[in-house]
């Protein structure tokens, strides 16, 4: 396996530099410099509050790092906005669900697609002609998305009405109808029972597998993290703690003491 | 009943996307749009033209407008009137001031000029929500309507700060403002804009602007991870509501009263617009039209059914009477269904389906 994982995962395609961030008094990352390669799943776990998710709205844009940067594709940036983030391929998706309730699941991964939609206004009003065109060929690609995570029959229901483990899928489609290029997932197993944790894993290494999409993802199953990711980050009180393939971290001292804690006697 | 579309199968995206993808729906809109087009100006009287017919059609406009910025965009306004206003002084300035303008074309001009006045007003909707931006929308509806009143310049300087409708035709000789119009042509044209305009709300919402107007009402942090500038989405749904509302305000003053003062789009005129799309339905096109038959229709309802059924009531006794039952209405309405007589219109339809199993 190590073989194949060193044949698929290319140069880094995300480099964060010495990132630190601080609301107020609080310090949610200090220092921190990961980089996520191509190709490459990569977990990041950590204790509670030990600044995961700030990692990901860093890399995504929500929060603004008082120090450091973040180069993605090449490009060096300090500050931006979540949907320029989104123009440059980076998709996410939440901790808690963040879906349209209002709107169908069609609907909610259709909005994956807005960015590629480019008919103007009167052509909207309209609904014909290139606009209506282009409406298909994005929906044709959709239902594909639809067919690959397996929720066809629930096309035209109202998101708010699903369970569950079914909005996280759906909230994993509308980031891959963005045919992004870096996917963060922020505990998209969080909640689920096996069978739903199971699907998720297979849905994301097929993601990985068969789109190429580079996976940054946060867990607390254990199992899944080691299963699934070829190489693991560990965060700690907002500090690197551990970077290395799933084995080696899982032997780390630093990890262990971290996890289980570190008796002062 | 009737009301089933089992064995209607849909082989392409594009019968699926359909705007009516059943059958007995498309028969129920032509069927409306029959009665409407052929039935009612044949039957009609002037009556029922003028003081039914077309303040239903200007208040359904209105009520669409707010709809598409509140229903759709989530974004709250109290500036409806404000905005209305806007229209009708735009209209009437365009058509003094240029008298060989086709009346369409300053109809649109007028929609268009709202349409900036309302971006003016929404920018403050990046930064406040809810309750708060309504609040904020009041001071449009508060400083439009003293600017009218305040500059004789709109009013071209009449003593009494009215604005009356100079008379314009559309093809040649159907009058459809001033004193000679003829309520059918006048009917016609309001029915005319209404039905095209419909038409295009219908297709912006099912399109990618009504998606991404959606994602803001729905959760504007998603809707910006997934690549929908949040300013330029809140901005362009407070654009088309005015126009909508802009042309709205135009028609109210030039074909349904023909003369107008400020205080007409005043901050009343705001909440009932609000009323009717909040009994309608909000997110909903039908809804707009159901709220605005409902609020328009139902005092009227109210005022004759006692003359019809004999009962001679004094004229104070039914007027208050009107007001307790009207309330009453919209109460009860609101406890059946809060979200509108659109929807109950929808659960209607899902019963038809299985009637008469229960599911």
């Amino acid at each position: 396996m190590g073989t194949l994982a060193e044949r698929r995962i290319g140069p880094p395609l995300l480099k964060a530099e010495q990132i630190s961030l601080a609301f107020g008094g609080v310090r949610a990352l200090s220092d921190v410099s990961l980089e996520i390669r191509e190709h490459e799943i990569l977990a990041i776990i950590g204790p509670n509050g030990a600044g995961k998710t700030s990692m990901l709205n860093v890399i995504n844009g929500f929060y603004h790092p008082q120090r450091g940067t973040i180069t993605f594709k090449g490009e060096t940036r300090r500050r931006m906005r979540p949907h320029q983030a989104a123009e440059t391929g980076i998709a996410r998706t939440f901790q808690n669900v963040a879906l349209f309730r209002g709107m169908t699941t069609l609907d909610n991964v259709m909005t994956g697609r807005l960015l590629r939609m480019r008919r103007n206004f009167l052509w909207q009003a309209l609904h014909w002609g290139p606009a209506l065109k282009e409406e298909l060929e994005h929906r044709s690609f959709v239902e594909r998305i639809i067919d690959f995570l397996e929720i066809q029959a629930i096309r035209k229901v109202p998101v708010g009405q699903l369970p569950y483990g079914l909005q996280k899928r759906v909230e994993l489609g509308r980031a891959l109808a963005m045919e992004p290029t870096l996917l963060l997932l922020d505990e998209p197993m969080a909640g689920m029972n096996v069978e739903e944790k199971e699907d998720m894993s297979r849905f994301i290494l097929d993601v990985n597998d068969e789109f190429g999409t580079t996976i940054a993802l946060i867990e607390h199953d254990m199992s899944v993290v080691m299963d699934l990711s070829d190489r693991v980050v560990v965060l700690d009180y907002g500090r690197k703690i551990a970077d290395g393939p799933p084995d080696s971290v899982r032997r780390n001292q630093d990890v262990i003491d971290a996890y289980l804690g570190v008796s002062h006697d | 009943m009737l009301y089933r579309e089992a064995g209607q199968f849909k082989t392409s995206y594009a019968a699926d996307q359909a705007v009516f993808p059943i059958r007995q729906d498309r028969f129920l809109i032509a069927a409306a749009l029959l009665i409407a087009y052929v039935a009612v100006p044949l039957l009609g009287n002037e009556y029922w033209l003028l003081t039914i017919m077309i303040p239903f059609l200007v208040f359904a406009l209105a009520a669409l407008g707010l709809n598409l910025l509140t229903g759709y965009a989530g974004q709250v306004s109290l500036g409806t009137g404000g905005f209305m206003a806007v229209g009708a002084f735009a209209t009437y300035k365009l058509a003094t001031g240029f008298p060989g303008l086709n009346i369409v074309a300053v109809f649109l001009i007028a929609g268009v000029i709202t349409a900036l006045v309302g971006l003016l007003f929404g920018f403050p909707s990046l930064r406040i929500k809810g309750f708060y931006l309504a609040v904020a929308t009041l001071a449009s509806q508060f400083f439009l309507i003293w600017m009218f009143n305040k500059f004789p310049w709109f009013t071209n300087y009449s003593s009494s700060g009215v604005i009356s409708a100079p008379q314009r035709a559309v093809l040649g000789h159907f009058y459809v403002t001033g004193a000679e119009a003829n309520p059918v042509d006048k009917y016609l044209f309001v029915l005319s804009f209404v039905a095209v305009l419909a038409f295009a709300a219908k297709n912006l919402v099912r399109g990618r602007i009504g998606r991404s107007w959606m994602a803001i009402r729905d959760m504007d942090i998603a809707a910006e991870i997934i690549g929908i500038h949040p300013l330029k989405t809140k901005l362009l749904a407070f654009a088309v509501s005015s126009f909508y509302c802009g042309i709205a305000g135009a028609m109210w003053a030039f074909i349904y009263t023909g003369g107008v003062e400020p205080l007409a789009f005043d901050i009343d005129r705001s909440f009932q617009i609000l009323f009717m799309i909040i009994i309608g339905g909000l997110g909903s096109i039908l809804g707009s039209f159901l709220g605005a038959g409902f609020i328009v229709l139902l005092p009227i309802f109210l005022d004759n059914t006692p003359r019809l059924v004999g009962l001679e009531i004094p004229v104070n006794t039914v007027t208050n009477l009107q007001s307790m039952i009207f309330g009453a209405l919209i109460v009860f309405f609101l406890i059946v269904e809060p979200r509108g007589l659109a929807r109950l219109w929808q659960i209607g339809k899902e019963k038809l389906r299985l009637w008469p199993f229960p599911y």
